[in-house]
C-alpha cells in the first residue's frame, strides 16, 4: 500500500446522506477478478443517462468540470449497504486519496483504510462548513497531525484515527503484514482452545 | 464481571490487542463466494502465500449464478469467469465447495446455517454484508471486504475495534399478518439506516424468543441495514433444536459438550449497554418501504411523509427518493400498482417463508399483469418445496419458482427488474438500482408480497387472510 501523510487538494461536494456502495459501483459491474478498472464505472448510475456514457447527466457533480481533486466530501453514513471493497477501488481508481463526512459505515471505512483512502470523520458543523465554500477552496488533510484545515479560512479540526491505523498508513502497511507477523501467537491460540 | 453475549465470545476469540489498536480477532468459521473472492485468492498467491486453513473454509456460487437451467453452461461470460474462477481457487487450495450441480448449494446465508455450519459461539465472516445473518444462533457474524478476506485467508484471523453494546428489546404478542421481516422493518424506520453504525445489537424480548429460527435469522439479517457491525441472539432451545442433527453440527459426545457451552451464551443481569431500545409488538403492522434505503418504511395503512417532516440535512435525499421512486409526500402506500414480485433472498427464501406464502396463495391465482418469481434459498429449500407440494401450487397460482442463488435481490444475474418498473420484494436493500437499473423496489415480508401478487398492487395482507 502507498505511504499518506498529507493530502492538500480542491474537493468534490457530494451533499447527499446515506450514499450506498451499489451506487459507489453497482452489482452489475462486480463481475471482474482483479482490482483494476473500476473508477470508470465509478457512480456510473448518477454519471450518465440510460448507462450511456457518450450522456453525462449535466446535474451530477463529477460531470461538473469546476469541480475537480482527489478529495471527496459527502453526508453522513457515507458507504453504508454491500461490503463490496469495488467501491473503495472504483473511488481510489478515479483518483480520490480522502474521504470526508460525519461518519462512515463500517465496513467500508476498513475497506477504504486497507486501500489507502482515508476515510476522515469530521463533525456535522464543518461538514457544513465544507459544503458552504466555493468551488476552488483546498482542504488540507495532514495525517501526522490528524487535522482538517480549510485553506481559505484556515478553520481547522482535529480528526480520530487508532495509532495502529495511523502508524500502518503513513508508512503503507497492510493490516495483513502485521496479521503475519503474529502468526505464532495465533498458531499458540489454536493450541489453547483445543486443550 | 457481568458480560454481555457478545463480549463472551468476542473475549474468548481474542489472540491479542495492540495498544491504543485493534485486536486481533480469530475466526472460526469463513465463508466465500464467487463475487468478493477472486482478488483475495490473487492476493495471496502473489504473496507466495498459502491458505492457513482450508479447513475452516465453506464456499458456494450464488451472487452470479442463474435461476433457470443451472444445468448448461452460464451464459454471460463474466459470470461465468467469475463461478470458474471459484471452482479453480477451490480445487486449488483444497477447499469445500458446494458449487453449482451440489446438493448443498446455495445462498451463502442459507446453506452455513442449513448445513449446521453455523453455530453459537463462532466468529464467522464472509465478503458479504449480510453474514448478519448467523447471528440468529448467538454468534458474532459479520460481513468483510476483500482484503480482510485476503487476511482471513493468511492467518484465520482479523484485526477489529470492538463495537459498543447495543440491545433491542421487542416484547408482546405480534398482530395477525405480521411477521419477523415487519419486526425489522419496523425498527429501521424508527431508528433510521444509520440508527446502529458502531454497534454491535443483540435483540431480547418475548417477541424474539418466540420467533423461529427462520424469522431471526430474518431480523439479525437486516441488522447490516441499521448500520450494525453484527446482530445477535442468544441461544435457547429453538436455536439447539434447530441445530441437531443437521449435517455438520456435532454429534454424540461432542453434540453434549458443544450443548454446554452453548448454555452459557446470554448476557450477564448487570452486563452493560451503551444503548437500549424497548419495542412493543402490538405498535407494529405489515410494513412496506416507499424510498430508497430500507429506513423508509412505513406501515401499511401509513403515509408517505412530508418533505418538511425532515430536517434540512436530510431533504435532498428524501427528495431524491421520492423522484426515483415516482412516489410523492403524503401519498398512500397501499393501492400503489406493482408489476414484479420477488419472493427470495438471505432474507426470507427459506422453507418456512415458501411455506407460509404457497398456504396463502393456495387457490388463488396471481394478477394478470404482474410477473412473480420465487426464488429459494438452496438447493435443499428447493428439494423441500417439491416434497410437500409447494411447487404445485406455485404452478397453479401462476408463480415461477425458479432455482436458488441471490437473483434479482441484486441483480448481478439476468433476473433484472425493468426500469421504472415497481417490484414488491422480500429482499433487503430498495437502493436505487438494486434490482437492475432504474427498478423500483419495495420491501416487505413474504406474505405482503404474495398479497401483492394476488391484487397487483400494495395491499393489507391483513383483508385476505381468514
Amino acid at each position: 500500500m502507498k505511504a499518506l501523510q498529507i493530502i492538500r487538494d480542491s474537493f468534490v461536494p457530494l451533499n447527499m446522506e446515506n450514499v450506498d456502495t451499489d451506487q459507489i459501483i453497482p452489482a452489475r459491474f462486480l463481475k471482474g477478478t482483479t482490482r483494476d478498472g473500476f473508477g470508470k464505472n465509478l457512480f456510473r448510475d448518477w454519471r450518465y443517462e440510460n448507462d450511456n456514457e457518450q450522456k453525462p447527466k449535466a446535474d451530477f457533480i463529477l460531470n461538473k468540470p469546476q469541480y475537480k481533486g482527489s478529495i471527496l466530501v459527502a453526508g453522513k453514513n457515507f458507504g453504508c449497504g454491500s461490503s463490496r471493497e469495488h467501491a473503495a477501488w472504483a473511488l481510489h481508481d478515479y483518483g480520490f486519496n480522502a474521504v470526508v463526512s460525519s461518519f462512515f459505515a463500517d465496513i467500508f471505512k476498513n475497506n477504504a483504510l486497507n486501500n489507502a483512502v482515508l476515510p476522515v470523520v469530521v463533525s456535522d458543523s464543518f461538514l457544513q462548513k465544507i459544503f458552504a465554500q466555493n468551488k476552488d477552496v483546498t482542504l488540507i488533510i495532514s495525517l501526522l497531525d490528524q487535522t482538517i484545515t480549510i485553506d481559505a479560512t484556515q478553520e481547522t479540526e482535529l480528526f480520530e484515527i487508532n495509532s495502529y491505523k495511523k502508524e500502518c498508513l503513513l508508512n503503507g502497511y497492510d493490516d495483513i503484514d502485521y496479521l503475519i507477523s503474529v502468526k505464532t501467537d495465533i498458531v499458540l491460540y489454536e493450541k489453547e482452545l483445543l486443550k | 464481571m457481568a458480560q454481555t453475549l457478545f463480549e463472551k465470545i468476542w473475549n474468548k476469540h481474542i489472540v491479542k490487542t495492540i495498544n491504543d489498536g485493534p485486536s486481533v480477532l480469530y475466526i472460526d468459521k469463513h465463508l466465500i463466494h464467487e463475487v468478493t473472492s477472486p482478488q483475495a485468492f490473487a492476493g495471496i498467491k502473489k504473496r507466495g502465500l498459502t491458505i492457513f486453513r482450508p479447513k475452516q473454509i465453506v464456499a458456494t456460487a450464488d451472487h452470479n449464478v442463474p435461476t433457470i437451467n443451472q444445468h448448461l453452461p452460464i451464459k454471460e461470460n463474466l459470470s461465468r469467469i467469475q463461478v470458474d474462477t471459484l471452482i479453480k481457487n477451490c480445487t486449488e487450495n483444497d477447499i469445500e465447495l458446494y458449487g453449482l450441480g451440489h446438493p448443498y448449494q446455495g445462498i451463502v446465508h442459507v446453506i452455513g446455517p442449513e448445513l449446521g455450519i453455523t453455530q453459537p459461539g463462532m466468529t464467522i465472516v464472509c465478503g458479504d454484508s449480510h453474514t448478519s445473518t448467523h447471528g440468529a444462533f448467538g454468534a458474532i457474524a459479520f460481513g468483510i471486504g476483500t482484503s480482510e478476506v485476503e487476511m482471513v485467508f493468511a492467518t484465520q484471523c482479523l484485526l477489529q475495534t470492538k463495537p459498543k453494546q447495543m440491545r433491542i428489546n421487542v416484547n408482546g404478542e405480534l398482530k395477525k399478518g405480521v411477521l419477523s421481516k415487519d419486526i425489522v422493518l419496523y425498527i429501521l424506520s424508527k431508528i433510521s439506516a444509520s440508527g446502529a453504525t458502531g454497534f454491535s445489537v443483540e435483540y431480547a424480548g418475548s417477541t424474539i424468543r418466540n420467533l423461529s429460527m427462520e424469522g431471526r435469522m430474518t431480523v439479525c439479517n437486516m441488522t447490516i441495514e441499521m448500520g450494525a457491525r453484527c446482530g445477535l441472539i442468544a441461544p435457547d432451545e429453538t436455536t439447539f433444536n434447530y441445530v441437531k442433527g443437521k449435517p455438520f453440527a456435532p454429534k454424540d459426545e461432542a453434540w453434549a459438550t458443544a450443548l454446554n457451552n452453548w448454555k452459557k451464551l446470554f448476557s450477564d443481569d448487570n452486563a452493560v449497554f451503551n444503548e437500549e431500545i424497548n419495542i412493543d409488538a402490538a405498535d407494529i403492522t405489515p410494513m412496506v418501504t416507499y424510498g430508497t434505503n430500507p429506513g423508509m418504511g412505513i406501515g401499511i395503512n401509513d403515509f408517505i411523509p412530508s418533505e418538511k417532516s425532515f430536517h434540512e440535512k436530510e431533504k435532498p435525499a428524501f427528495k431524491k427518493a421520492l423522484s426515483y421512486m415516482g412516489m410523492r409526500e403524503g401519498e398512500a402506500i397501499e393501492g400503489q400498482k406493482i408489476d414484479y414480485v420477488f419472493i427470495g433472498s438471505c432474507t426470507n427464501s427459506r422453507i418456512e417463508d415458501l411455506r407460509l406464502v404457497a398456504n396463502f396463495v393456495q387457490g388463488k391465482q396471481k394478477a394478470a399483469d404482474v410477473e412473480v418469481w420465487i426464488v429459494p434459498g438452496s438447493k435443499q429449500v428447493e428439494r423441500q418445496a417439491m416434497e410437500e407440494g409447494i411447487d404445485k401450487i406455485f404452478e397453479a397460482a401462476g408463480f415461477q419458482l425458479r432455482q436458488p442463488g441471490c437473483s434479482a435481490c441484486l441483480g448481478m444475474n439476468e433476473d433484472k427488474i425493468p426500469a421504472g418498473k415497481y417490484c414488491i420484494s422480500t429482499s433487503n436493500r430498495n437502493f436505487e438500482g438494486r434490482q437492475g437499473a432504474g427498478a423500483r423496489t419495495l420491501l416487505a415480508s413474504p406474505l405482503m408480497a404474495a398479497a401483492a401478487a394476488i391484487t397487483g398492487k400494495v395491499t393489507d395482507v391483513r383483508d385476505l387472510l381468514n
